[in-house]
């Protein structure tokens, strides 16, 4: 018999709020991030990048390079494998350029040496002859007959024939017929819509350490989302076996999604095997923002019908997403996440991915959903406007609840929609009275959230205490998540817990910490690791007591007699079984491995007061309050934070975030000074409602919470922000002067 | 690059005067250091002038203004009570550029000297009517604050020259002076648009006004018709009006990443009325 | 190459180091003082998570100089806490989780520190405008702002 420690009432645990095992190393200053390491004969490496959109590379001399004192070596394309395709193809293509420099910002060659600044002076010493090509970096322009082709033959088979070969991936999804639906509308509104590319802006920029010897055996350091990941992409970057890299997860100073990738790692394990010696590679602040992963930029096309009482008739959503130089933009995810808050009878929604001259997106938070919402949660705002329709009652009225069909297919297993909806109208925000110059805006998102292959192992040490070893990196707490949820099932102290960030070769495979999986996947296999050891524990209790092991059950951290039947045993604390474990059989670990599929999904609502300088178009938000359904809240604190820190990105996105390319398609702003992410006093508290609607795959009925928290965002303080200036705000950033561009036209028109 | 630290004015002068190559004088560093970052300006010799005796210090001059050594940083002009109380446009407009971190380190002379359209404390300083002391192998002279740069990243200074000092002039009896800034953000942006006023009322109406312009030309823009403008008047609605159209029509901007030439143009007759109201009210202040 | 001899205070402690007049007093902190608690994340003032103090006087690392420090009295985050006691401020931001990821954690804290010194009893307003210059992406810096005015509290009652 398995043990089954689901719940979800009950708990001792689960549901506190302790402080986090890594807190004292992160407030002292030795938590050791992606650039704190260090290693005997270490060389420090720069990256050469194309200071072009577009080009041809005709030539590349390192010669000057190579002849400088303290560098020990060059790498370019030619030191890398030959031969990879499909999306691993892809990474090498976007860490090394071949022929030709897809981006401003594209590394096309690297080098090491005994110093940073003697590496960063060889760089500058490299001369790259490029024969400029036509560049394209809007998603719109780059769709249109006779836009320069990024790459030839990069589209799959879902691109319908005859569109421009820049689109390389083609969605559509749907169910009803929504002209009949339109019909039945007593209001269609049709809207445009257009989103800047913006970037994660993790504060920690991309570094690692990496050794490679001739022999084909590697150690990587590095600051990742997902190591096992890295250790799989860099082996065939660099045409060595996978086991032989063994690669270790620093703390991460941010990633949002940013980090699921590999952009430099190859780089310094080619320099390491040619120098043959360990390389430090650390990306600046300007390559971070030229050449990561920002997110894809949107132009969007939105159509809701609704009928006078609020009813939702039929909605129909274009979307097209640009995400750089090489397929992958989300397009599918947007076009899923735009209608999937509403129960619809007739909805259509196609989704275009579109290549252009720009770095190679990557997630992040929930990628592809908050332009969605932007979209089709502005369409409703104004929908509700016109027809004088509350926006709360009018979005319960066509909410999406348990067994309604989804704008996407399935049907709708537990959701949460609902209960935050009532959450949000029962808010004191909801009714609070406004200023003259303030307006509010409500919007709702959702996430799919994921499960995702996952291994755990935890050992018993003699005295009894825990270590837990899981394989996804601690990105914002999840080891006072972990500790909590060995603490529930063993029934010992959470300070008896530790939580390791395992490297690859200690566990089998994790994949990357994304789609909000940590709690809910490493949470589900650390419970199963812990159910695993005790019913180890109770088998060795059992064997003491001579009685059969089902007759023995786990209970507050001991082994107790299942009944009279059983027979009268005094209860066995965790550390006597542990004490004598040796002699009894060994070790006692448990473990776990599988790919959990139960990931519940998650809607929020959002509530948002802005108010708006009329006068130089200058928006401040003034007070907000996120509701979103977490299942259940682990550890409180930190998924408030997860609440907060979603609200706050979304608010740089909403109002001043960018990425801004010159007519030379250069990056014009790849700095924190013009990138403009929401400082301290731009911001106001950000007031949190955990709403706990258990989800059923998950043995305590948690759900992610990292990524549904920016998909309202966009569009609730679009709708505030509407509100206040008295005219619709289409496109993102609201900066001032497209806010004073919209009231002079309003006047005008 | 090669860092000296001489212990006198004579010496660096010599120093930048016999210098090859690219020289640059250091004393916050808060411009010079993110252009040798970014690989802008790799000084070949690079001057600390902050050993030099005096350089920390803000002094009464004799004839009551003030005296501000060049390593005078934001940080410390904003804790001087009197030098807050005489001139709270010059030191909010100082204030306002970058983080804490960077107060703590940037001065207003190299503020002056980087040469930006942006510069906060320019105008300000030039509505003040500060004087920068210009020191050079052939000796000392007083320039003018807004005779120091002459286009963008481009100052009047020739080979050898350094300013050694900034001077306010004394604040006098119903002065007031502000400045005020759009950017998108609350804190850490550059300016989209600057402007300095300076005021003398006696009662209400106005005797002496100055407005100066940031980031709306090359250069910051110094208004001379918002004398005319405002003089023999008090700061009704029609004279704030006649300030903002002056401050429109003395605006030759660019488009750029931080804002259009409408956007700048139409923020900078806001940004007039509104600094020149806090100046008025600062100047009608001082004789309560 | 020709490197400047520099003598100077850390956490004080007397230390001397070489360096190239190019490095940044963060470069010199990080790579040859072993004190990777300050950090680059931008190396353009604009972020904070260098944050150290120079005589009292809170700066960024990355806009100063290794060959400045000559004869300064340096403050970082691997000094903030008096032997085996934390500072309230470390204290509070463990129990506040007024940090996810921790990158900009030792900045705030130099930075936090520096103002509590100087202004015992902010407001909420001054303490976001104090931590302008400190970026912090995960937070949305509620957190952040409630550990910061709690600690001030505690140290009021406290002296």
């Amino acid at each position: 018999m398995a043990l089954d420690s689901s719940k979800t009432t009950g708990f001792k645990y689960v549901g506190t709020r302790p402080d986090r095992p890594d807190g004292l190393d992160k407030v002292t200053g030795r938590a050791k991030f992606g650039a704190d390491a260090y290693a005997p004969g270490m060389l420090h490496a720069a990256i050469k990048r194309s200071p072009h959109a577009h080009a041809r590379i005709v030539k590349i001399d390192t010669s000057k390079a190579e002849a400088m004192e303290g560098v020990k070596a060059v790498v370019t394309r030619a030191d890398f494998a030959t031969g990879i395709e499909g999306e691993f193809g892809n990474i090498l293509e976007n860490v090394m350029a071949g022929e030709k420099a897809l981006y401003d910002g594209h590394a096309v060659a690297a080098v090491a040496a005994t110093s940073a600044l003697i590496a960063r002076d060889a760089v500058k010493a490299i001369e790259v002859e490029y024969e400029i090509l036509p560049h394209v970096t809007d998603v719109d322009a780059a769709m249109q007959a006779g836009a320069p082709v990024i790459r030839e033959g990069a589209a799959d088979s879902s691109v319908p024939e005859g569109l421009h070969p820049n689109i390389v991936r083609y969605y559509e999804s749907g169910h009803g017929d929504v002209e009949a639906g339109f019909a039945e509308a007593d209001l269609v509104i049709e809207d445009h819509f257009l989103t800047e590319a913006t970037h994660q802006g993790y504060i920690e920029p991309h570094a690692c350490l990496g050794t490679l010897g001739t022999d084909g055996k590697g150690e990587l350091w590095c600051c990742t989302q997902g190591h096992w990941y890295v250790q799989k992409v860099c082996a065939a970057l660099l045409d060595v076996e996978t086991s032989q890299l063994r690669v270790t997860a620093s703390e991460i100073g941010g990633g949002f999604g940013g980090k699921t990738t590999v952009f430099i790692e190859p780089v310094a394990l080619a320099l390491s095997r040619k120098a043959n010696r360990p390389v430090k590679l650390v990306m600046t602040r300007a390559e971070v923002f030229k050449a990561s992963g920002p997110t894809s930029s949107t132009s969007m096309d939105v159509r809701i019908g609704m009928k006078k009482d609020g009813t939702i008739t039929a909605a129909q959503g274009t979307f097209r997403l640009q995400g750089g130089a090489f397929p992958g933009a989300p397009c599918e995810m947007t076009a899923m996440c735009a209608f999937a808050p509403y129960d619809l009878k007739h909805v259509h929604q196609v989704g275009y991915d579109v290549m252009t001259n720009r770095p190679k997106q990557a997630a992040y938070r929930a990628p592809g959903s908050p332009m969605a919402a932007f979209a089709v949660e502005s369409v409703i705002d104004e929908l509700c406007n016109k027809l004088g329709l509350d926006p709360i009652d009018t979005r319960l009225k066509n909410a999406s609840r348990e067994g309604t069909r989804a704008s996407f297919g399935p049907k709708w297993p537990r959701i949460g929609l609902v209960e935050t909806l009532e959450a949000a109208k029962a808010h004191p925000h909801y009714s609070a009275p406004l200023k003259p110059g303030q307006g509010r805006g409500i919007s709702c998102g959702f996430w799919f959230n994921h499960g995702g292959e996952t291994a755990v192992s935890l050992a018993l040490s003699e005295d009894g205490s825990a270590q837990v070893a899981v394989g996804t990196p601690d990105i914002g707490g999840s080891r006072a998540s972990m500790a909590l949820m060995a603490a529930e099932v063993l029934g010992i102290p959470y300070e008896d817990i530790r939580v390791t960030i395992a490297d690859t070769a200690t566990l089998g495979y994790n994949e990357i910490s994304h789609g909000s999986r940590v709690t809910y996947a490493s949470g589900l296999a650390t419970i199963k690791a812990a159910e695993d050891a005790v019913q180890k524990l109770c088998a060795r209790a059992a064997a003491k007591w001579g009685i059969p092991e089902d007759a023995v059950y786990w209970e507050d951290g001991y082994a107790k007699p299942s009944g009279p039947n059983a027979g009268e045993f005094e209860p066995l604390h965790i550390g006597d079984i542990t004490a004598t474990m040796g002699a009894t059989g060994g070790p006692i670990c448990g473990h776990f491995e599988a790919t959990p599929e139960g990931a519940g999904v998650s809607f929020a609502t959002h509530i948002v007061d802005a108010e708006v300088d009329p006068e130089t178009g200058k928006t401040s938000v003034v007070r907000y309050t996120v509701v979103q359904d977490a299942g259940k809240a682990v550890h409180p604190t930190y998924v408030e934070g997860q609440f907060q820190g979603g609200a706050a990105q979304g608010i740089g996105w909403a109002l001043n975030e960018e990425y801004i390319y010159g007519e030379d398609g250069r990056l014009q702003n790849a700095g924190f000074l013009d990138y403009r992410i929401p400082v301290a006093s731009d911001l106001p508290m950000i007031d949190t409602v955990i709403v706990e609607v258990p989800n059923p795959g998950h043995p305590f009925g948690v759900r992610g919470v990292g990524e549904t928290s920016i998909c309202p965002p966009l569009a609730a303080i679009a709708n505030a922000v509407s509100a206040a200036a008295g005219v619709r705000m289409r496109q993102l950033p609201m900066r001032p002067s497209r806010i004073l561009e919209a009231l002079e036209s309003a006047v005008d028109g | 690059m090669k860092y000296y630290k001489p212990a006198t004015f004579e010496e660096a002068v010599a120093l930048a005067a016999g210098a090859d190559g690219v020289t640059r004088i250091l004393a916050g560093g808060t411009d010079v250091l993110v252009q040798l970052r970014s690989d802008i300006v790799t000084p070949d010799t690079l001057i600390d002038i902050k050993a030099i005796p005096g350089t920390h210090d803000i002094t009464r001059t004799g004839a009551g203004g003030w005296r501000l050594g060049v390593a005078v940083t934001g940080a410390e002009m904003s804790e001087h009570a009197e030098l807050v109380r005489d001139w709270p446009g010059v030191v909010e407009a100082m204030d306002l550029i970058g983080s804490t971190q960077v107060q703590g380190r940037a001065t207003p002379v190299g503020n002056l000297c980087n040469a930006s359209p942006a510069a906060d404390s320019v105008p300000a300083m030039i509505a003040a009517g500060a004087v920068a002391t210009v020191t050079g192998p052939d000796g000392s002279r007083e320039v003018a604050v807004e005779e120091i740069p002459v286009s963008p990243g481009k100052t009047s200074l020739a080979k050898g020259e350094m300013i050694t000092a900034l001077t306010l002039p004394p604040r006098g009896e119903n002065g007031g002076d502000a400045y005020l800034r759009f950017i998108p953000r609350t804190e850490m942006d550059i300016a989209v648009v600057g402007c300095g006023v300076n005021l003398r009322v006696k009662g209400d109406v106005i005797t002496e006004a100055h407005m100066v312009l940031g980031a709306v030309a090359p250069t910051a823009v110094v208004v001379h018709a918002a004398a005319d403008a405002l003089v023999g008047r008090t700061l009704d609605d029609d004279a704030l009006q006649a300030l903002a159209d002056l401050a429109e029509a003395s605006c030759n901007p660019i488009d750029d990443k931080r804002g259009t030439i409408k956007f700048r143009t139409h923020t900078a007759g806001v940004l007039a009325r509104r600094a020149a109201q806090i100046a008025y009210t600062r100047a009608k202040g001082d004789q309560a | 190459m020709s490197k400047t001899h520099v003598t100077t205070k850390v956490n004080g402690d007397e230390v001397e180091f070489l360096c190239d007049p190019r490095e940044t007093l963060l470069d010199v902190l990080r790579d040859r003082l072993n004190l990777t608690g300050a950090k680059e994340g931008c190396g353009t003032g604009d972020c904070g998570a260098c944050s150290v103090t120079v005589d009292g006087r809170l700066v960024c690392s990355c806009l100063m100089l290794g060959v400045e420090a000559e004869g300064k009295e340096i403050g970082t985050v691997e000094g903030i806490a008096t032997g085996e006691e934390l500072h309230p401020l470390q204290r509070k931001f463990i129990e506040y989780a007024a940090l996810q990821c921790g990158i900009c954690t030792p900045g705030i804290l130099v930075a936090t520190k520096a103002l509590l010194e100087r202004t015992p009893d902010p407001t909420e307003e001054q303490v976001r405008y104090w931590l302008a210059g400190n970026l912090c992406r995960c937070t949305g810096y509620d957190k952040i702002i409630r550990a910061v005015m709690d600690t001030a509290a505690e140290m009021r009652e406290a002296s």
